[in-house]
Parts: C-alpha cells; structure tokens; sequence
C-alpha cells in the first residue's frame, strides 16, 4: 500500500481535501493559501438593472494593508464583475476576461458577450482549476443587462454557481443576505436600492474584521456601466450601553 | 466562502486582537484601549470596555483570550481587595502588577493574555507595568500591547517623550490607538481611555467621527445619494 503514504503527505499539507491514490499534484498545493484578500461583495437586480458593492479593502492577514482596491470591474459593455477573495487571482481573471472580450470583439459581428456568457465562461474557468487542486481563490459576483434582459449570479472558488436576485459573497452571506431577504422587492428605485446595499454594508463595517470604511458602487443599465468614485459611511456609536458597559459589573466586557 | 488563516509557527507566541497603551506622563497615567472583540472574523463587541478596574487607583488593560484576561482580573480585584483591608490603606501599583504576574506566570501553560498595569499610588505615583504572555514584568514609562501594537512601535519611538502633560498624554494614546485600529483588523470600534491621578480617576470615551482621518480615509457621509444629488448631473464615471 505504497500510495497510502502519498495520502498522508497531502492530508497534511491540506487537511479536509480527500485525494486519490493517482495524485501527483503536490507542487500545485502551494497556491492554497490566500495572501492579499478582499472581503465581501453585495449584488441586487433593481428597476433599471443591477447594481453592485463592495469595500476597497486589501487585507494582508489581519493588516488592514490596501486601501483603495477596485473590486469592482465592467466586463465588456454590457456586465459588471466583482470579487472577493486573493486580489492576484481577480487580477489573472480580468486579464482572462479581457482576452476573451478582445477576441469577441475582434469578430466584428455586431454581437457582444452578456452576463450570462461571462458568468458560463468564469463558472467553467473555477471549476477546472478546482479540478487541478489549483483553484483561483476567489467568490465572484457577475452581474449585466442585455436586450433589456437583467441577470446577476454568482461562481465561486469550487465552481459552485447559481443566478438570483440578490447575492452576497463571504461574511455577506451571513450579515447581508438576511437584510435582502427582508427588504428587496421587484423593481426597486435606484435610490432604494442604494440605501438597501448602504444599510448591508454599514452592518459588514460593524461586524466584519476585514471591511473599511470606503466603498463604491457600480450600476449596469442598458444605458452602461457606471462606477462611483470611493466614499465612507457614516457609523453610529451614540447608544448610552456604549458609553460604560462594565458599570456595576467591573471585569466585563 | 471561510478564508484559512496564515500559517504560522505553532510555537511563536501569536498576536492578539485588540490594541491596548499605557503612558505616564508628570502626575500620573493614562491608559487606552479599542473597543473590538472578534471570534475569528466576526465582531462579536464592537464595544467592549478592556480597560478593567482593579482597585479605586489601579486599572488593567486586557488583551488576548477575552475569557482568560477577565478571570485574572477578577482573581486580582478579589486578592487586592482583601489585601487593602488588611493593609489599611489603598494597594500600591506594584502589588497590583505583581499579583497580575503571580497569575500569569504560574498559569503559563494554560494562559493566552497580555496586561497593562496602571495606577497612581503616594509612593511612586503614576506607574505602568507591563505584563506580557508567560509572565514577565517590566515597569516602563509606556507600553504597548495586542496586536495593534506592531503598528506603532515605529510611532512611538518617534513621538514619545519624558514629561508630558495630561492632555498631551491622553491626545498621543487616543491618536496612537486610532492609528492601529487604521491598520488592525482585530482593532476596531471606540477609544476608551482611562486618566489616573492624585486627584482620582476619569473615563473617557472616543468615537468614530470624532478621530482624525489617516491615509486614504475619507470624509465619512450618510449615502452616496447625498453626493450624486448634490453635484453636476453626470458625477458617476468609469
């Protein structure tokens, strides 16, 4: 049972993976450690199209080290892309991207790439280096308009894919999609749908260890994309709970 | 999607989340912390009081295992009150910082916290003694803890001096503090600082909008629809 050593070298190197007796890929192993990261991204279909946000932060571990980070890119003319996840990785994936929208252009056929293409495309991209057991470290929220058409999904590092109406990459899951859930309606007002994205991510400030206070916003109508220069919210700190919690209970938190 | 942390020497001692200072200055000591408490990602306080009273003089800043920093604290407060009865007078800051020690040193094995000690007594008066992870105990004229701290040893190397006064001393932690939650992300939230003095004690509390902005920080606002009505009709570009 000579292969049950290679099992045992890989577990270690990285636990919770199950290999076969026929895995060779041991150098590809290196690449399963994220180093430059961003964190969550938000996506919801409104009345003229889909709009997106996300923070500029590009966490180094638990150093806050980059701050001013577009995670937030326009595809061709008519879909807008987001990441979280390693920032290299993104930046591999709009040069794929880049090439593919290039190479579409360059038919000169009158047609252009969608959202749904690209999302097809990224799905297929994730999946086949998860495959290699050398996967693009990264969630991907894609989003666009065509033919009056709305579409915003989502791929992630494993391949894992679906379309909705309202998406959230890492701790948006968690915090924001439960406000979507909540609050999203068909055919919200572009105003509506920023103070909905604004009230998700003032919560992933609070709460989420890797998030900055400075964001964009990207909206992709049949009109065009349009990203928004970076901005901060406002956070509140005014409950009177705050001013002294370990009053009459001196060693709390 | 969970993100794997970096990988790290087992071995090495590991920093931890929060930033916590403490300063003499020319009558005393000012102690200051952040107010963030995480469980892995996720901020479980964002409001957290770190700086903990021992005696009527003596305060601790806590950092590390939140469970672990508050039990030493309060085996200390326990002692140290028993000790002021017995003594007749108020505890001084070094019995403070020793009992602090005693604790962590003998409990090394199963202890993840680091500590500032900081009080006033008529003896030495304003005192701060630092009690890191395993026990040591170094009485200093500042020091600087959790892991935040990486962020500005380089600061205060540059910005500390002897002597300072009160208000300068409380505005160099408040600015230092604000500088790490900048940088840490296990730092967050509000400044809370503590003064100790001949003359008592007074808490004091920092928020968000009211600590300057640092590099690549901008002017916080209500939305961004405040800024897209308020300028040129086309104010959104690629």
């Amino acid at each position: 049972m000579e292969w049950a050593k290679d099992n045992i070298r890989a577990n270690a190197i990285a636990p919770g993976l199950i290999l076969t007796p026929l895995a060779k890929t041991v150098s590809d192993f290196h690449r399963w450690n994220p180093y430059v990261t961003g964190t969550s991204v938000l996506g919801l279909k409104y009345k003229d199209g889909i709009i997106l946000a996300a923070d500029m932060g590009g966490s180094y571990g638990s150093t806050l080290r980059y701050k001013s980070v577009e995670r937030l890119k326009p595809i061709g003319k008519h879909t807008i892309l987001g990441a979280s996840g390693e920032i290299s990785d993104f930046q591999e994936i709009l040069r794929y991207l880049d090439e593919l929208i290039i190479y579409d252009l360059m038919w000169d056929d009158g047609n252009s790439l969608g959202p749904k293409e690209v999302h097809s495309y990224l799905n297929r991209v994730m999946y086949n280096r998860r495959n290699k057991f050398n996967p693009l470290w990264n969630s991907l929220v894609v989003g666009g308009v065509k033919n009056g058409q709305k579409y915003l999904g989502m791929v992630g590092m494993i391949g894992t894919h679906y379309e909705d109406n309202h998406v959230a990459t890492g701790f948006g899951n968690h915090l924001a999609r439960p406000i979507m859930r909540a609050e999203w309606h068909e055919d919200m007002s572009f105003e509506d749908a920023v103070k909905l994205l604004e009230k998700c991510l003032l919560v992933l400030l609070y709460r989420d260890r890797s998030a900055i206070n400075k964001f964009q916003i990207a909206k992709i109508t049949k009109d065009g994309v349009t990203i928004s220069e970076p901005y901060a919210l406002k956070t509140f700190w005014g409950f009177s709970a705050f001013q002294n919690p370990s009053k009459g209970a001196e060693g709390s938190w | 999607m969970s993100t794997f942390s970096m990988d790290h020497d087992p071995s090495a001692p590991h920093s931890m989340g929060t930033t916590i200072i403490g300063v003499t200055y020319n009558g005393g000591v000012v102690l200051g912390a952040d107010s963030r408490t995480s469980t892995g990602m996720y901020v479980a306080n964002r409001a957290s009081d770190k700086i903990t009273q021992l005696t009527d003089n003596v305060y601790v800043c806590r950092s590390g295992s939140a469970a672990d920093s508050q039990i030493v604290s309060d085996y200390v407060r326990y002692f140290l009150n028993q000790h002021t009865i017995q003594l007749g007078q108020p505890a001084t800051v070094k019995v403070a910082a020793n009992l602090v020690r005693l604790l962590s040193y003998q409990n090394k094995n199963m202890l993840q916290t680091g500590l500032i000690v900081g009080g006033w007594d008529k003896y030495e008066g304003g005192q701060i003694y630092s009690v890191p992870l395993g026990g040591t105990i170094l009485r200093q004229p500042f020091t600087i803890g959790g892991s935040g701290s990486s962020y500005l040893y380089g600061f205060f190397d540059q910005a500390w001096k002897e002597g300072m006064s009160k208000d300068e001393a409380e505005k160099l932690v408040v600015k230092a503090v604000s500088l790490a939650i900048a940088r840490d992300g296990a730092s967050g939230g509000v400044i809370r600082t503590v003064i100790i003095n001949a003359e008592g004690v007074t808490r004091n509390f920092y928020s968000g909008e009211s600590l300057p902005l640092w590099h690549e920080e901008i002017e916080p606002r209500n939305s961004l629809l405040d800024i897209l009505s308020s300028s040129s009709p086309e104010p959104m570009s690629m």
